[in-house]
């Protein structure tokens, strides 16, 4: 095989060889491209000329000042848009527009194929040659990929619209663009690859860019450590990912999706071995899709811009773990106590962070527990072996939590304009400092409305369509499958699954409640912000209205993508479910499942669903009066069960002083006193420049210039060399 | 060759004759008294010399080593005057004795392991009557030509720069 | 004969070894040496016996060479007498470093 770099290497035989699909490999080289000229824009507007240099010393905001997080208004002039601003606002989008339309393309000649029962695969060039081990660089296009391609473009592009508007004054414009590019093409990179490795680069160049996009306003420290935390807290789970990787190769001698499935036929079902693989990639989903225990790193993430959030931590880059475990499907469908693992740890992620929403005050927590919270469901899905439920959630989740996090963009916007023209330095994300912004903002008020009715499963709107299916999924499997006659840690499966149920429909009243609440105290009763700052508000610009309108449809519609047997009048059922049948297909039927239920059953679990969550809404109602709320700089502190929970469970401060302090101090003392200064420095360097200077110390003790004394050295210089010719 | 036993006792003799000259050289505390022990030593080696059939050697050594030589050394210690030996402390600490001896049996010790090989055979006696000398100076002046007309130019410079050396600074 | 030779060259080197590593007066330490080489010069001679008249052609030049070096030698110490008033060797230490 000669590697002919950048150029096709091989392409199967497959019904879509010829077609759009033979393209795919300008999906992720697209956004790319904007990576390039934005970050080739921020760089040319970083260089600064010499003191002597009269263009030099703008008036005004210069790349990385300390134009910090959400609270700047130390000037009270007009802002510098960045000089590069035009351009990069054209490319940044428009790179993602038109991988949005291939993707579409490619979409377009999947349906025109017909039935394609294996993935389509294309490989570039060979990658990592080693002896046995012979990894290509290769993409591969099937239905699951396809799905996640468009989700990852399409609310993507969205959200790139999104950024013209709310970035608009940010002095790191280009930045911000070339950054999301980059994040972007990670992503694809992750989605299309074909082989654990080339997902991997996708994993890990979503973590950099993770990073990168986190510590945006990096002259604040608190974003930059958000940022490091995310990136340390995901290595973490990486090298789960690793060793889950080197345990595939030392055992079944592949790595490409296509070869593994092949190759794990030959495992033992249920064995220690496919088990302890599938755990590894759990660890790593855990640390990627933030569950417990390394979810803690995307609360701090909302350092971040806001379409950052919506675009990395909601849609797309934490959905990597969902579509990790789909995609090793065949493996996971092997192992029930991995399953049940995933179901259980999702489960008590789902809820934990639901009752820490419950009582957070930035709006953007808020979001960020609920996504953690969501992401559990997703994981209940995929670790009962619904795999394509899981990933319909992740496509419903990314429609409705991107909007909710744009729409809290948009408000957080107008708070920020109306502080800036103020000069007050409150808190523009504080929901105690909103109140009321239904009257200035009303476009977004009713699509933030149908977020929230579709997160908290009202009928027909998006979210009631996948929850439910995800709860459905966990009931029938508790009877009848794989995972039910398996058992964890001495818990029989279908205890743990009806226990996963029931906390499932626990978190659903408690995402209604908390959904509820931030909508209340944002959008209702009276307004808190300040009569200088209320003159200023208005709706935000149509630019960022726009991409809010397009996402409410989908979180109006999206449900229609998977309907339920049992409600096949409102729409054709089960078209997601179908489209994924060649991929997950097989697996899901292993883990084992009954006929339908009986429509009886079914119907009452739509209606506890429903129950469940209008009730939750109807409390909140009922029960929080945004109207008792003060502005969050007059509010008193927390006391009781409400502060632990506002505190999220201390459990930030409990790893600090379990595991972050020790290992800090246990560095010090040990790695740098003692091995760095003591052996490396001390011993090594000093120590050789101590022997050289010793020597040297003996040489000159030698030259006395007594002749006597030379006529000793020769003596024993003799005897030396009579001894070594003896030795010899 | 095997030689008489009384040839061999002699041998011995004059060995143990040289080495007690040596020993009691390298004692003395008069520079004197040690010149003329080397003297006897030399003589001693001549006779060695001699009785391993190089005879010429024998009578070059008395001759210019014992004769010449020698009478350099004893004339530049006169010519110093320093004959006498309650003056000079010549010889060093105890100490420095004995780890000179000490050094000096490793050494002997070491010399001797390295020199335990099987020798070749002898080559015949010169007979009685050869002309010794001949020998010697066809191999001399048709070998060693080069090295006989470098050294004698040695001496030249060896002459030359003792004159300049020693003279006095006028 | 020649393995009693050059035990006794062996020997009467070493004493001369040990009698410049023990003596302070520079010209005793030069006839020291002069008794190194005559130790040698009695090895030559032995191998002589073994290998042929080369032997006794390289005493020859032995023994010229230590007359030139003797000469050299006893007028540097002449030399260094009219400087330092004696010839001990703990005098001679310009080289000290």
């Amino acid at each position: 095989m000669t590697p002919l770099p950048f150029l096709l290497l091989e392409t199967v035989a497959h019904p879509l060889a010829g077609t759009a699909a033979g393209w795919m490999w300008l999906l992720p080289v697209l956004p790319l491209i904007g990576f390039v000229l934005n970050g080739g824009l921020a760089l040319a507007s970083a260089f600064h000329a010499g003191p002597a240099d009269p263009s030099a010393a703008p008036h005004g905001h210069t790349e990385g000042d300390a134009h910090a997080g959400h609270d700047a208004g130390h000037d009270h002039h007009a802002p510098v848009r960045h000089r590069y601003a035009a351009v990069s606002s054209i490319i940044g989008p428009a790179v993602l527009i038109a991988a949005f339309g291939l993707a579409v393309s490619m979409w377009m000649a999947m349906r025109g194929a017909g039935e394609l029962t294996t993935p389509f695969v294309q490989r570039y060039f060979s990658w990592m040659p080693v002896g046995a081990l012979n990894i290509d660089f290769a993409f591969q296009l099937d239905q699951l990929s396809m799905v996640m391609v468009l989700v990852i473009t399409g609310v993507g592009a969205l959200i790139h619209v999104f950024s013209v508007g709310y970035m608009r004054e940010d002095p790191g414009y280009p930045r911000y663009f070339a950054y999301l590019n980059l994040f972007v093409a990670f992503m694809l990179v992750l989605v299309l690859g074909a082989s654990y490795p080339v997902l991997f680069i996708g994993w890990e160049g979503v973590g950099l860019c993770s990073y990168l996009l986190i510590g945006f306003w990096f002259s604040e420290k608190a974003n930059a450590d958000a940022g490091k935390k995310a990136f340390i807290v995901n290595r973490i789970g990486d090298f789960g990912f690793l060793l889950a990787m080197f345990l595939l190769w030392a055992n079944l001698k592949s790595l490409d999706f296509v070869g593994v499935q092949a190759a794990a036929t030959s495992l033992a079902v249920g064995g220690p071995l496919v088990t302890a693989i599938c755990l590894f990639f759990f660890l790593g989903c855990t640390g990627k899709s933030a569950q417990i225990p390394l979810y803690i790193w995307l609360p701090d993430a909302m350092a971040g811009p806001t379409p950052v959030s919506a675009l990395i931590h909601a849609a797309t880059m934490v959905t990597a773990g969902v579509y990790l475990i789909a995609r090793s499907s065949f493996l996971f469908a092997m192992a029930p106590v991995a399953g049940l693992t995933v179901a259980t740890v999702g489960a008590l992620t789902a809820l934990f962070a639901a009752t820490i929403g419950l009582k957070q005050w930035d709006i953007k927590k808020v979001l960020a527990y609920s996504t953690v919270s969501q992401l559990g469901f997703m994981f209940i899905a995929v670790g009962v072996g619904a795999y394509a439920v899981g990933i319909f959630h992740l496509v419903t989740h990314a429609f409705f939590k991107a909007l909710l996090f744009l729409g809290s963009g948009s408000v957080i916007y107008v708070m920020h304009a109306a502080y800036h023209h103020t000069g007050n330095h409150d808190d523009a994300q504080d929901m105690r400092n909103m109140g009321g912004m239904r009257a200035f903002m009303p476009v977004t008020w009713a699509l933030m409305w149908i977020a929230t009715l579709a997160i908290a499963g009202i009928p027909l709107f998006a979210g009631f369509f996948s929850k439910d299916a995800i709860l459905g999924a966990v009931l029938e499997r508790a009877e009848h499958s794989t995972l039910a006659d398996a058992s964890l840690l001495g818990i029989p499966g279908h205890v743990l699954l009806l226990g996963v149920y029931v906390v499932g429909l626990g978190t659903a009243l408690l995402t209604a409640i908390y959904m509820t609440r931030m909508m209340l105290y944002t959008f209702h009763g009276p307004n808190r912000t300040g009569d200088a700052e209320r003159t200023h508000f208005a709706e935000a610009p149509w630019i960022m209205t726009g991409p809010l309108v397009v996402l409410g449809i989908l979180s109006a519609v999206g449900g229609w993508l998977n309907v339920p047997e049992l409600l096949r009048a409102v729409g054709p059922a089960g078209v997601l479910q179908k489209w994924l049948e060649p991929v997950t297909g097989a697996a899901t039927a292993a883990v084992g499942e009954a006929g339908p239920m009986a429509p009886g059953t079914e119907w009452m679990l739509i209606a506890i669903a429903v129950a469940v969550a209008a009730s939750g809404m109807l409390f909140a109602f009922v029960r929080l009066k945004p109207a008792a709320l003060v502005p969050k700089a007059k509010a008193e502190p927390a006391t009781g069960f409400a502060n632990v929970l506002e505190h999220k469970y201390y459990v930030d401060e409990i790893y600090d002083r379990a595991i972050v302090t020790p290992v800090y101090e246990g560095s010090r003392v040990v790695l740098w006193t003692a091995v760095d200064k003591g052996v490396i420095d001390g011993l090594f360097v000093n120590g050789a420049a101590l022997f050289a200077r010793a020597l040297g110390w003996v040489g000159s003790k030698l030259q006395t210039g007594q002749t006597g004394e030379y006529a000793w050295a020769l003596a024993f210089g003799a005897l030396a060399v009579l001894g070594a010719l003896i030795l010899r | 060759m095997t030689h008489g036993l009384l040839f061999q006792f002699h041998f011995y003799l004059f060995g143990l004759l040289a080495i007690a000259g040596s020993l009691l050289f390298v004692t003395r505390k008069s520079p004197v008294a040690a010149a003329l022990w080397l003297v006897n030593v030399m003589f001693c080696i001549s006779a060695m010399f001699v009785m391993l059939d190089a005879q010429f050697i024998g009578a070059i050594q008395v001759l210019v080593y014992a004769g010449a030589i020698m009478v350099v050394f004893i004339f530049v210690v006169m010519l110093l005057n320093l004959g006498h030996p309650a003056e000079v402390q010549d010889l060093r600490s105890n100490g420095t004795r004995i780890t000179a001896g000490l050094v000096g049996l490793a050494m002997l010790a070491e010399v001797l392991v390295l020199s335990r090989v099987k020798l070749p055979v002898e080559l015949p006696a010169p007979t009685p009557g050869a002309n010794v000398t001949a020998s010697v100076a066809d191999v001399l002046f048709h070998q060693y030509l080069l090295p006989f007309e470098l050294t004698s130019v040695l001496l030249l410079a060896a002459i030359v720069g003792a004159v300049v050396l020693a003279k006095r600074r006028s | 004969m020649v393995p009693e030779a050059l035990f006794f060259s062996a020997v009467l080197f070493v004493i001369g070894v040990v009698g410049v590593l023990t003596r302070r007066n520079a010209i005793l330490i030069f006839m020291c040496v002069e008794l190194m080489l005559n130790a040698v010069n009695l090895s030559f001679v032995a191998f002589s016996r073994l290998h042929g008249v080369g032997g006794q052609v390289f005493v020859i030049f032995v023994m010229t060479v230590a007359a030139a070096e003797a000469a050299v030698g006893l007028a540097i110490i002449i030399s260094i007498f009219r400087h330092h008033e004696s010839v001990d060797l703990r005098n001679v230490n310009l080289l000290k470093g």
